[in-house]
């Protein structure tokens, strides 16, 4: 008998379940700083340069601040998609994959046109993007529809069959022609105006994917409040059962947030590779489609926490570069920073569902 | 730091203005900025060019100050993260890997007082220079060596990219590995990486298993020199940096980076206010390309015959690309005696005639 032990709440605290992002933060701060202070930094100093400084600093702030939208932009934007999923059971982890395939559709069809200049080439690709990551996404969910394949593997999977397309296509079918030999594509940001994603406001950092981000979290918040669908997915997450006996398909359900996952990653990799990124090149993909996974569990699975939790993120990558730059601090310690955001969200949350006891159980 | 400068910077960009006030003007140390695609400790690439910084450093002294980030993504992220350098207060950038070129374009674009330097790439401008090496100097020297020392006559290659650099380091060595033995045979495996210990580790033990005796590496770690040492009787080269700690053998000899020479030039010119964009591209003539210690494990007439054509390389009276050369489709190349040029060299998309394997797409 132990004498401390969890016992199963009959309902999560809702209390606990709303707290546990903001207690995982502070217990980041703290374990983090023990870890900055090992390795011979001030850990307050440390502390201040990721969550302080890359808003408030008056060297860097001014370029940070619109910088935390172009690295959230991605984030939020697959999150929710991928929390519609979550939301139901449904485990899409390959977003990287459909991030990558959305790129590298989207990009094709801008590099197909080269150098045209209509106007309506930026739409046309922006379709292109999406339909390439819900492509990609559609696999998974026929094989699970028709065969029962787990979702997890074959989407995982097909990451990296999608990260060795990128690195096929960049140094072969878009590879730029003028590029001497080196592998990647044209630079659509810099060299193709008609297909490129600038900054819509100079010196803000809003470009058209942060605007797909905040669109996709209004359309992911009426869907799951207002919505047959949204009630659908709450239902077959909460309650599959009573799910089936409401009626609700679960093939349905499978191919609509497998797919509208995948085409808001494929869009999201549309944006970024038209914009910040400028080109498909081998090391394109920068692990968004993997940190979003986090990004959605950090906002509760909730459109809104996740537009929080997708800026809380940008922060502590943006505030992290700037503690390897201006502390020296290794990039591996900020990757174990940013780790143990996750962990302690993970460890807060069976406080939300599981009860703290003392003293051995009562015999019934 | 100069609060002056930095608000001037911050005030500019917020402007959507360029530049920083002149890096002359300040008076104090030079800053000098590195970003590197590695870590520091890769034991490759990225360390080569930390230990050029902290020579650096100590030819300078108080004269200098180096800031570094690393483990920069060669993606969207590169141009933040030069840009926040460039806000920083560096007064002269260098990027070090090829994939940063458009990054550092655009930075240098935004920031015309501060001067840029960009490795293995081609883009420049006023105020951005390019610089490599002739590594391929060293891979002729290393093909010799493998030609002579495989018993297998297969020899293996763990190729990073296909990119230009990459390509003719394969056909340099495969050039004179052929010379001194008709029968050698190149297989290579791409292992789309600069540096990941655990690739580089699979790709060693695969080319092993097939029969390869002798490795030679384009990415960074010493993975494959565990991997040969764990196999015995497999010979391998360091790469970009020494390796000795695996001498004598499996590692006979290695390609040395030494890029503080040219680190140290560039500061000063920033110091004499005489820097100017150039395009470098040095081999093992004026020490860019070392030739790490050909051990005992090599025969002394093997040994002495490399470091012969090491020596003739420098001296300039060899080049490793001399005619005739054949492409692998067997058309002609380089007519007898012919030398190839540095444009072609510098976009070699093509193997030599004998090697086998095919350059993906």
């Amino acid at each position: 008998m132990s004498l401390i032990r969890l016992e199963k709440r009959p309902a999560p605290s809702a209390l606990l379940s709303a707290a546990t992002p903001v207690l995982a933060v502070i217990a980041t701060m703290i374990a983090g700083g023990v870890m900055f202070w090992a390795l011979g930094a001030n850990p307050f100093e440390a502390i201040r340069t990721i969550f302080w400084d890359p808003l408030f600093d008056p060297t860097f702030g001014a370029y940070s601040r619109p910088q935390l939208l172009v690295k959230a932009g991605p984030l939020i934007l697959i999150a929710t998609g991928l929390a519609l999923g979550f939301r139901a059971g449904i485990w899409n982890i390959g977003a990287e994959g459909q991030y990558i395939m959305g790129a590298i559709v989207g990009a094709g069809v801008g590099l197909a046109l080269y150098p045209t200049e209509t106007r309506w080439l930026f739409p046309l690709m922006v379709a292109a993007g999406a339909i390439g990551g819900w492509a990609w996404a559609m696999i998974p969910a026929f094989l699970k529809t028709r065969f029962g394949t787990n979702e997890i593997l074959v989407s995982l999977m097909l990451v990296y069959v999608a990260e060795n397309i990128l690195a096929s296509v960049s140094s072969g079918l878009l590879r730029n022609p003028e590029g001497h030999g080196f592998p990647g594509s044209r630079n659509l940001a810099r060299d193709f105006p008609a297909a490129s994603n600038p900054e819509l406001i100079a010196g803000t950092g809003m470009h058209w994917g942060v605007v797909a981000a905040f669109a996709a979290v209004i359309f992911a918040y009426v869907l799951m409040t207002r919505h047959r669908m949204g009630f659908a997915i709450r239902l077959a997450g909460e309650a599959p059962r009573a799910a089936r006996f409401a009626g609700v398909n679960p093939a349905r359900l499978v191919l609509f947030s497998l797919g509208t996952a995948g085409a808001f990653a494929g869009a999201a990799g549309f944006f970024e590779v038209s914009g910040p990124a400028g080109q498909i090149s081998i090391d394109f993909n920068s692990g968004y489609g993997f940190t979003a996974i986090i990004v959605a569990f950090l906002g509760r699975l909730h459109p809104v926490g996740i537009l929080l939790a997708g800026l809380l993120m940008a922060l502590t990558y943006i505030g992290g570069e700037l503690a390897q730059l201006m502390l020296t601090m290794p990039a591996a310690a900020i990757q174990l920073f940013q780790g143990m955001l996750l962990f302690f969200l993970l460890a807060m949350d069976v406080f939300a569902n599981y009860r703290l006891r003392f003293g051995t159980p009562e015999v019934a | 730091m100069n609060i002056t400068r930095s608000l001037l910077a911050g005030a500019a960009l917020a402007l959507g203005l360029a530049g920083t006030a002149a890096a002359e003007s300040h008076g104090g140390p030079v800053k000098a900025g590195f970003i590197y695609v590695g870590p520091v400790g890769d034991g490759g690439w990225t360390y080569e060019h930390d230990q050029a910084r902290l020579k650096l450093e100590e030819h300078f002294g108080d004269a200098v100050e180096t800031i570094y980030q690393e483990s920069v993504p060669e993606g969207a992220d590169a141009e933040r993260a030069i840009t926040q350098m460039a806000l920083s207060g560096a007064d002269i950038i260098f990027t070090t890997s090829f994939g940063f070129m458009d990054a550092t374009v655009a930075v240098a674009e935004k920031f015309p007082d501060i001067k840029f330097e960009h490795a293995t790439g081609y883009k420049m401008a006023d105020n951005l220079a390019v610089y490599s090496a002739r590594f391929y100097e060293g891979r002729a020297v290393q093909g010799l060596i493998a030609g002579h020392m495989t018993e297998s006559n297969i020899v293996g290659y763990i190729a990073s990219f296909p990119v230009p650099e990459v390509i003719r380091g394969i056909n340099s060595a495969y050039l004179h590995a052929k010379e001194v033995n008709p029968d050698v045979q190149f297989k290579i495996i791409w292992a789309y990486t600069w540096f990941d210990p655990a690739k580089e580790a699979d790709a060693a033990k695969a080319l092993i298993e097939q029969g390869a005796d002798v490795i030679l590496q384009h990415t960074d770690s010493t993975a494959p020199q565990a991997a040969a040492q764990a196999a015995g009787n497999v010979i391998t080269f360091g790469q970009a940096s020494d390796m000795y700690e695996y001498a004598p053998t499996p590692r006979v000899s290695s390609i040395i980076d030494n890029w503080a020479p040219y680190y140290i030039e560039r500061v000063q010119a920033v110091m004499d206010g005489t820097w100017e964009s150039s395009n470098t591209w040095d081999g093992i003539g004026p020490g860019m390309v070392g030739i790490g210690e050909i051990t005992d494990a090599v025969p002394a007439d093997v040994k002495a015959e490399a470091e012969a054509l090491r020596d003739a390389i420098a001296a300039g009276d060899y080049h490793p690309f001399t005619g005739p050369i054949n492409k692998q489709d067997g058309s002609a190349w380089l007519a007898e005696g012919e030398i190839a040029d540095d444009a072609t060299l510098a976009a070699m998309d093509f193997f030599v005639e004998g090697i086998t394997a095919e350059i993906p797409n």
